[in-house]
């Protein structure tokens, strides 16, 4: 017999093991979906792996993918640690996107748009953001529900923009002007499409684990999540500490909008992110809410996004797997982090 | 002598390297109370896990009436006639006493036998003088309330023998006589009933017997407690002579808190009305009264989370303006709360975090925004040592520590900064004889200092060897204050229930 029994301490590595664990559980698990489409489950991870992974090319792809998961991912991480739900790194993100190819399509030097848009896109992330926070504030309004309504409220503003008075005249279709081609953000490989915005994904991961770990923003966002009453009591400006985490993670998927922008389509449409906010929250669960963590967490997700296509390119799995295979790799993660707090227990006999 | 109604022999449970039961015998004859004693840590609660089937031993073996048993689960305990009821309650608040009563007792049919249950719950309100009113919810229910539903659930579901761990440390003076006659009144039908707690003389007037334990293991028993002197019972759970605290004589200097005329409005719990009482400095005053007079509310107003609608406070001179907990801090407020987990400590966070919380924003701990974290953990680790903090670090979770440890890493924390007055409710609840004492001491250590303390608490005796002064509180108002040579715990309780004080 087996029973769970309450762990009094954590060992440090199952922070790397669990989320491997979790990553086999969930291939494993989408195996039988595989097998049912037809398809050999070996051959069908195999192509998976090669086009995500297997060769330089593919994995510069895979990293130009990755970088706005970084980026929400982080922005996730950075509002559960403080307990601030932020389920709107989407909406977020499709803000910081109109906003920074606003600004990106004033003709102005490169660097100084690239600089501009970014710090628009930030803004207007944050400015969304701000909505959940404030009514969490105010008026004790749950900031789940909240943040991800807003993601619907901002999609379909966005729509009505490039359908109706933002639409691009020159295509006809419903898109958003292109950008200044000197707004484009520098490619650095010849060749591949890696750009400048994913140095700056890979960059803003250990700035975001170095403010959480070491500044006293980051110990009272800590604080605040984990125990608000002993925070409070402790001198600590709750709402303020929740207002500026908003803040900070609305700021964080703004720039997965920009580098969207700036570095991948040059303008604004309605599928400029295939969910990438939601994924953020697969992200930042797979890397524990650790910045660090987020980019692998990141790299992972994006392989399979890669990857699916390729596989269904190859073998007839439909794409659609790489949606299970999120949302499975969350499910596991979360049984996962059960094993944190709880050691299963031989029950043996007494005698 | 009658055969025991329980017996374990030989129990034996480590985690890791800590033996936390070694070689443990213990019997409970029917009609028996047994006190189990011991200090924090000593493994009371280990043993009794083991008992009610949440822990399987390592080694040893369970009697009931003489039969081996194996229980490996709390549904194993219940039906071998094991009753516990723990410190922290298992309830449905949302639902009624009888409803509470009724859970998991649907049987194979799925049928609920209302009629009977209630006429069961009456039955047993009247031959043990626990009454309860079967619909109320349990959230209506005050504390005392919920415990009786507790031990009522456990005789609803036939137990023979009910374990309670620290029973009294939530009760106020008047309802622990109530509790005692109800169980006195069961051990008088036949059944066997645990006792665990650090209160002395409760165990000498309720058990008739005590196995105390120490580091695991059995250090002694006691045949008589009511014949045996607290001090010889102390001796035994500490392996050393326990003196009290001396109070000294108190030369008190000027006031360094000052309340004039507060008042709250009764937003939530009992408002406070017109307030006024000075703490001067080398002083300590108690507040007593019975929980829910609004001390809840002056500590929170002290402490600068509460704003009052009225009236004025004034820390070493200096007028409070905004309450908020940074400006009492700042002017010199040190506070140990009431309830350590929910407002004192981050329990899922390194232990260091916690002790450095309230200060983190000040130059000795962080500059320009930036952490100074070998400060932080130098500071830590010295507390540690200064107050022998039992724990593997600074970085050990919070939460892993025991109370008495806690209580001491706050101590710690708060007298780190020399405060000018120090507020503190209930500093020794929950804490057994060694540690309350470290505590007490470390109090006239402050007052020695100069430093003035309010103390809020119930346990009266404690007050008294503590303060110099004691006001007592009822219904938000301060109902009498007498000098601790002039009080008796009669004339305390009087004032307590509302009664004018005469001189």
């Amino acid at each position: 017999m087996f029973r769970l029994e309450v762990r009094t301490s954590t060992p440090a590595w199952f922070n790397l093991v669990l989320p491997l664990l979790a990553i086999a559980a969930t291939l494993i698990l989408c195996s039988g979906l595989i097998a049912l489409a037809g398809a050999n489950v070996f051959e069908s991870y195999g192509v998976m792996f090669t086009a995500s992974l297997g060769d330089s090319y593919a994995i510069t792809e895979t990293l130009v993918r990755a970088a706005p998961m970084i980026f929400t991912g982080l922005a996730v991480a950075v509002a559960f640690r403080a307990k601030f739900w932020n389920i709107g790194a989407e909406g977020q993100l499709l803000a910081g996107a109109v906003a920074s190819c606003f600004v990106g399509a004033i003709p102005m030097p490169g660097p100084l748009a690239m600089l501009l848009m970014a710090v628009a896109g930030a803004a207007a992330g944050a400015a969304v953001a701000l909505v959940p926070a404030t009514l969490r504030v105010r008026f004790k309004v749950d900031d789940v529900v909240s943040s991800l309504l807003l993601n619907s409220v901002i999609y379909y503003a966005l729509m009505a923009l490039i359908e109706g008075p933002w639409k691009d005249s020159f295509s006809g279709y419903p898109i958003s002007p292109p950008i200044e081609d000197s707004a484009n953000f520098p490619v650095l490989i010849e060749g591949t499409r890696l750009h400048l915005g994913v140095v700056a994904a890979l960059i803003a991961a250990p700035l975001i684990w170095f403010l959480i770990v070491r500044t006293t923003l980051g110990f009272r966002i800590r604080v605040t999540g984990e125990n608000p009453e002993a925070a409070r009591y402790g001198g600590i400006h709750v709402e303020r500490v929740l207002i500026s985490t908003a803040l900070l993670s609305g700021a964080l998927a703004g720039l997965a909008g920009v580098g969207e922008v700036g570095g991948v389509h040059f303008q604004v449409m309605s599928d400029i992110s295939p969910g990438y906010g939601y994924s953020g929250i697969v992200v930042a669960m797979l890397a524990r809410l650790n910045p660090l963590g987020v980019v692998p967490a990141a790299i992972f997700l994006a392989a399979v996004m890669t990857g699916a296509e390729a596989m269904s390119r190859a073998t007839g799995v439909p794409a659609f797997l790489s949606d299970v295979i999120q949302g499975t790799a969350l499910l596991a993660m979360l049984v996962a982090l059960l094993f944190t707090a709880y050691r299963i227990r031989r029950v043996g006999a007494i005698r | 002598m009658p055969a025991p109604l329980i017996e374990m022999r030989g129990i034996t449970k480590s985690f890791g390297a800590v033996k936390a039961n070694e070689a443990v015998d213990l019997s409970v004859a029917p009609g028996e109370i047994l006190g189990l004693l011991g200090e924090n840590g000593a493994g009371k609660t280990t043993l009794m896990n083991v008992l009610f089937g949440a822990y399987a031993p390592d080694a040893g073996e369970i009697l009931i009436q003489g039969r081996s048993v194996r229980i490996a689960s709390s549904a194993d305990a219940l039906a071998a006639g094991i009753g516990m009821v723990h410190q922290h309650f298992h309830l449905a608040p949302r639902l009624t006493v009888l409803e509470n009563l009724l859970i998991g007792m649907s049987g194979k049919s799925g049928r609920i036998d209302r009629a009977g249950g209630l006429a069961r719950l009456a039955e047993i309100g009247r031959q043990h003088g626990l009454t309860l009113d079967p619909n109320l919810p349990v959230s209506a229910l005050s504390v005392g309330e919920q415990q009786r539903l507790e031990i009522v659930k456990a005789l609803f579901r036939g137990a023979k023998l009910l374990i309670l761990d620290e029973p009294t440390a939530v009760l106020a003076p008047s309802e622990v006589d109530g509790l005692f006659s109800a169980l006195r009144s069961m051990a008088a039908q036949g059944l066997g009933i645990i006792f665990i707690s650090h209160k002395l003389n409760e165990v000498r007037a309720l058990t008739h017997r005590c196995t105390v334990l120490r580091h695991g293991r059995v250090a002694g028993r006691v045949d008589d407690p009511a014949n045996t002197t607290s001090a010889a019972m102390a001796q035994l759970m500490c392996g050393h002579e326990i003196v009290p605290p001396a109070r000294g004589p108190s030369t008190p200097g000027g006031a360094v808190l000052i309340l004039d005329g507060i008042s709250t409005s009764k937003h939530s719990g009992t408002a406070l009305r017109d307030i006024s009482l000075a703490v001067h400095a080398g002083e300590i005053l108690g507040i007593a009264g019975v929980s829910g007079n609004g001390q809840r509310a002056l500590a929170e107003v002290i402490s600068g989370v509460r704003t009052p609608d009225a009236g004025r406070m004034t820390i070493a001179g200096q007028t409070v303006s905004r309450f908020s907990p940074r400006e009492v801090q700042a002017l010199g407020l040190g506070r140990i709360p009431e309830d350590r987990m929910t407002t004192g400590l981050v329990t899922n966070l390194p232990l260091a975090d916690s002790m450095v919380l309230p200060r983190i924003g000040t130059s000795t701990f962080s500059a320009r925004g930036l952490l100074k974290p070998d400060a932080i953990r130098a500071f830590a680790e010295e507390q540690i040592k200064a107050y022998d903090i039992r724990c593997p670090g600074p970085m050990t979770r919070a939460g892993a520590l025991s109370g008495g440890n806690l209580q001491k890493a706050l101590l710690a924390r708060e007298l780190a900064f020399d405060p000018k007055v120090l507020i503190v409710s209930q500093p020794t609840r929950g804490l057994d004889i060694g540690a309350a004492r470290f505590i007490h001491e470390k109090f006239l250590d402050m007052r020695a200092k100069g430093c003035g303390i309010i103390v809020i608490g119930e346990d009266l005796e404690e007050l008294l060897v503590l303060c110099d002064r004691i006001a007592v509180m009822y219904e938000g108002r301060i109902a009498g204050t007498l000098d601790s040579a002039d009080a008796t715990i009669a004339r305390l309780g009087l004032l307590m229930t509302g009664a004018e004080a005469h001189g």
